[in-house]
């Protein structure tokens, strides 16, 4: 398989999912196989190809720095899980 | 310890906020100091469905910080995600530049002990801050405000060319006085408007290979800077002493304790997955915007600083200190130009009277209630004779507290020195006529006794006299 | 006649005229959803009130002389990932699940400005990754033609509640397929316009360069005037185009005579194609050349790895989108968690469903530190070679045909547990997001089992009217759009 169980958890680390042993063994199986679905990619030329970064062709204008209304605080905090005041409210972060 | 058989290599990252109105990539106000998220929208709170749209004003401040700092614009730059997990991080990834900056190889001149040495700037870049998080000291919380989420910077970094403390701490205070003169920073290092971060390394004398740098962070102020990068290269040069050697690693410096330590990370260094940012086109820069930002730069620091050693032949030390303030070196050259007198003695004035009603009032120069005519105006009345030095101290005081004109004020004290030759005589030959005692003792040899009477006709003049006509009209009148 | 037998331009018109009121055809609407959506599940929120308030108002507009439009009055639905003030919105996600929006998208803004009564928010494949929407995290969707398969996906619900007639059209998004696709399993007409036609600003993001919103209808002057209303540069969107829109209905039955539409080779050589599907694409394509067209073979080399460039570029772009979805600020957040570190990995675990894992995992290894130049960059480079395909093929034809889909509706429960398989269901629809193109899928026939047929017609960039214009002419000599599902009132 294209994947081990170690990267299968390093990614998911990474992603911060925290997969249950059983999801992690699938995900090995599953993304393995799709992993190796689009290794054919490999053998395409590519050599003088640029990438497609960036989907629309035509540029958009910038914006004037004008001062627009923000949120007030029931809007910006109206679906916060947890908040103290007009903070959200974390688990405590250590350093 | 023999740290002198070692060379330490620094490098700096200066974030610089930039002084725009609204945030890079939505509307809400960048102003310090409000209630906790009083200042974001769904854009910057990272609400499902928001995108970024450019502010202009960025792109300007940018430019000019590029070309002051002598950098090459790149016509064409790159967004890119940066990708890692923080609660003050609402997207979970931050908009900034990776391939393809906007701005690239430049350099900003510092004064060392070798003399002027330029310092290469690597590149020049964009992104947003994130917000802030608090400790909540009561729960085992942190607080999450995302006033500053979005609030655009530019990220400087320096080539690792800089040799000592020393010359980190000139090269910030020159860079954060080039970015105070563009108008696109308060340079505020406390409030965090400005931040340092150093890469340092040290590599024996003589040898080919840099060593092993470390990160330093958290360094809050310009005092700072030079404590922690010389405790750093202290810790560095004992660790390889002892055989130990140099780790890969990002350190915090404590300021308590004056020393850096190894941040305590939960994983090694992050992968933070750089991509184009799907959702912002390349920033393009139009044909003829560089150069029009060129011609509106001001005349920054370095430039001035030479000018005014050379135009207005100043010591060194003098001009630093009216360029290290481009309102203060304005007035002064406002000033200077009504005057026309001696420019040293103006800047005596300066950085002595001016710069103490300054700091004594906590007012700055935007508030300043005289004009720069009437600073000239009194500066020549003590040259005519009019004003003693110390009586133009208390009109210049008086003239600072409430922007009258100085002869106005010198009048109502009674401080404008009598010139009127006659009553200069009149005034002599009285003092003259009531001591013929000290008279003889003159004549007689006795120099010293003229301070006497000096004093005696200032007292009659109720102190008002011209000390110079007083003198010469004694001396004349006593035969001398 | 049943008001819900109507079009939306036909609703329109009896609303003008005073024949019907707004309010009527919402409380149709909402007659059949609860006759049929019992059996259907299209619907994850129906907005009773608000929809008969915006109905009321509209009929007021009549009444004051002051109508918004051709539409106004007229009810439609919304994928539940169309960020509506005031009304949930999930897309299709328990980690979003109670999430109320505070602020309406740009689209859904437009919509109120033409005064069409938003009936409810309409279910689909979680974060719109999926092909049946039986990856919504809280039912599937059924198809109203067999109740047994499913609508396709990822606006299946739109699909579903257009087909059974509940709204009289839906806005869906397309991201690989996601318009087309069900629209080809359900019978009608849905159009992916050009990347960059439509403001994407307000609408949950899947993949950024590929997600477009668009118009899911049962005919296709529907399609257009409600393309019409959302098609418009919007100054809150870095990637919305400023490109003035046409009046789509205009030219809309101008014919297809003297056009030259391109048949693919790789297209028609797939394997794994249903025959019945084939059949009818190609009848199709002569009934088309019938009408005046020249049907010109085109080859479009790079079409066998559009699959993997997609399914490299599309979990990227997502892995990064779907950060934001931590338990801080809103949606889920996992309780019981003794860290900051526990409360993301848990909440992430626990909101998000299987295949968005999936995607996520396979994002955000494509762009990890050594395998980004191999797969992310990769992809992007083939993804310039498959857009230069059709600049190609775009020489020497105006359009190009092929089936929508490889099958028709198939079984709920056949294909969700082999992703490789479900993936195959987007072969035909992904080239076209991966190069930004305008594509259409109408209803071209069925098989002998009862099921919908799509045709797709894709276009040039910023071709919408011709390719509507290619559908109307297809659609008007035959009446597949007009046949109704067999739904019996449960």
């Amino acid at each position: 398989m294209s994947l081990t169980l170690e990267e299968v958890r390093h990614v998911a680390g990474l992603a911060r999912l925290s997969l249950s042993a059983e999801e992690e063994t699938l995900m090995r199986t599953q993304l393995s196989a799709i992993l190796d679905a689009v290794a054919e990619l490999s053998q395409v030329d590519t050599s003088t190809v640029e990438p497609t970064s960036h989907a629309a062709g035509e540029v958009a204008p910038w914006r004037a720095d004008e001062v627009r209304p923000s949120f007030p605080p029931e809007k910006a905090l109206g679906n916060a899980p947890a908040k103290v005041g007009t903070s959200f409210a974390v688990p405590r972060i250590l350093e | 310890m023999s740290v002198a058989d070692f060379q330490p290599v620094i490098g700096l990252e200066v974030h610089a906020q930039l002084l725009t109105r609204s945030k890079i990539f939505c509307g809400c106000s960048t102003e310090f100091g409000a209630p906790p998220n009083a200042h974001t929208c769904a854009v910057c709170l990272g609400m499902p469905g928001v995108l970024p749209v450019l502010n202009e004003k960025v792109v300007e401040y940018a430019v000019r910080v590029g070309r002051a700092l002598e950098c090459r614009i790149n016509p064409v730059s790159i967004w890119a995600r940066k990708n890692y997990f923080y609660p003050d991080l609402p997207k979970g990834y931050q908009i900034s530049q990776y391939d393809q900056p906007l701005c690239e190889h430049g350099g900003l001149e510092i004064d060392t002990d070798e003399g002027p040495k330029r310092v290469r700037i690597l590149r020049i870049h964009l992104e947003e801050d994130a917000g802030k998080n608090v400790h909540d000291a009561g729960g085992g919380e942190s607080l999450v405000d995302l006033n500053r989420s979005g609030v655009p910077l530019v990220e400087i970094v320096s080539e690792p060319d800089l040799r000592s403390s020393t010359e980190a701490g000139e090269y910030l205070k020159a860079l954060r006085d080039v970015l105070v003169y563009l108008g696109v920073n308060d340079g505020n290092l406390e409030e965090g408007s400005f931040r340092c971060d150093a890469n340092v390394s040290v590599m024996r004398k003589g040898a080919t290979q840099y060593g092993q740098r470390v990160e330093l962070k958290n360094i809050n102020s310009f005092r700072f800077v030079q404590k922690a990068i010389d405790y750093e290269i202290g810790r560095q040069v004992e660790l390889i002493e002892s055989g130990g050697k140099v780790a890969q690693e990002t350190r915090l410096f404590d300021a308590v304790r004056g020393e850096t330590r190894s941040m305590r990370s939960k994983e090694e260094a992050h992968d933070y997955r750089y991509f184009p940012e799907p959702d912002l086109p390349p920033l393009c820069i139009p044909a003829g915007y560089v150069e029009r930002i060129e011609r509106e730069l001001p005349e920054l620091p370095r430039a001035k600083l030479h000018r005014f050693i050379e135009k207005y032949g100043l010591p060194a030390y003098d001009a630093k200190i009216l360029v290290g303030d481009r309102a203060l070196a304005d007035l002064f050259e406002k000033v200077q130009a009504a005057y026309a007198g001696p420019a040293k003695k103006l800047a005596n004035w300066f950085t002595g009277e001016l710069l103490r009603l300054l700091k004594e009032e906590s007012s700055d120069l935007g508030a300043l209630r005289f004009s720069p005519d009437q600073f000239a105006a009194l500066l020549k009345s003590v040259d005519g004779g009019e004003l003693s030095n110390n009586a133009a101290k208390d009109v210049f005081a008086e003239m600072f507290r409430t922007g009258r004109a100085p002869k106005d004020i010198a009048q109502e004290k009674g401080l404008i020195q009598v010139q009127d030759a006659g009553a200069v005589e009149a005034a002599v030959d009285a003092v003259l006529a009531a001591n013929p005692g000290e008279v003889e003792k003159y004549r007689a040899g006795k120099k010293q006794v003229l301070g006497f009477l000096v004093g005696q006709v200032m007292k009659a003049m109720k102190g008002k006299g011209n000390p110079a006509l007083v003198n010469a009209a004694l001396k004349a009148k006593l035969g001398d | 006649m049943e008001p819900t037998e109507l079009s939306m331009l036909e609703l329109g018109r009896k609303l003008g005229s005073g024949e019907l009121s707004s309010v009527e055809a919402v409380r149709a609407c909402l007659g059949r959803v609860e006759l049929f959506d019992g059996q259907v599940k299209a619907f994850l929120e129906v907005d009773r009130e608000g929809a008969l308030a915006q109905a009321e108002a509209a009929d007021r507009r009549r009444a004051a002389g002051k109508r918004a439009g051709p539409l106004d009055g007229v009810p439609v639905g919304l994928k539940d990932l169309f960020l509506t003030e005031g009304l949930p919105t999930t897309a299709g996600s328990r980690i979003l699940e109670g999430f109320v929006a505070p602020y309406d998208g740009t689209v859904v803004k437009l919509l109120r400005a033409a005064g069409t009564p938003i009936l409810g928010k309409l279910n689909m494949d979680e974060f719109a990754m999926g092909s049946s929407t039986e990856n919504s995290a809280f039912f599937p969707t059924r198809n109203p033609w067999n109740l047994e398969t499913s609508p396709g996906g990822s606006s299946g619900g739109s699909a579903a509640a257009v087909a059974a007639r509940m709204v009289f059209g839906a806005l869906g998004t397309d991201t690989g397929g996601s318009i087309r696709q069900p629209a080809a399993l359900t019978g009608t007409v849905g159009l992916k316009p050009t990347y960059g036609r439509v403001s994407r600003f307000g609408v949950v993001a899947f993949a950024s360069s590929l997600d477009q919103v668009g118009p899911m209808t049962r005919d296709v002057p529907d399609c257009a005037a409600l393309l019409q209303t959302i098609a418009a540069y919007d100054p809150c969107d870095s990637t919305s185009a400023p490109v003035k829109a046409p009046d789509y209905l205009a030219d809309i039955e101008g014919g297809v005579k003297g056009m030259k539409l391109g048949l693919p080779r790789e297209y028609f050589e797939l394997p794994g194609m249903d025959p019945e599907v084939g059949g009818a694409v190609e009848a199709a394509t002569r009934a088309l050349e019938k009408l005046g067209a020249e049907l010109v073979p085109v080859s479009l080399p790079h079409t066998r790895y559009a699959l993997a460039t997609y399914y490299l570029v599309a979990p990227a772009e997502a892995s990064s989108n779907l950060a934001r979805y931590d338990g801080v600020r809103y949606g889920l957040r996992a309780g019981d968690v003794a860290n900051l570190l526990a409360m993301y990995g848990r909440t992430r675990d626990q909101g998000f469903g299987l295949e968005v894992k999936r995607r996520v995992m396979l994002g955000t290894y494509a762009l990890s530190a050594g395998y980004y130049d191999a797969y992310y960059l990769k992809a992007q480079k083939v993804r310039t070679l498959i857009k230069q395909d059709f600049v190609d093929a775009f020489r020497t034809v105006d359009a190009v045909l092929s089936p929508t889909s490889p099958t028709p509706a198939f079984r709920i429960g056949e294909k969700v547990s082999d992703p490789l398989a479900m993936y195959l269901n987007d072969v035909f629809t992904l080239p076209c997001n991966l190069a930004g193109l305008p594509g259409l899928s109408v209803p071209c026939g069925f098989t002998r089992a009862n099921l919908p047929i799509g045709l797709q017609i894709l276009g040039r960039p910023w071709d919408e009217a011709r390719v509507l214009r290619i559908g109307r002419a297809f659609e008007r000599e035959h009446d597949f759009h007009r046949r109704s599902p067999p739904l019996r009132a449960s």
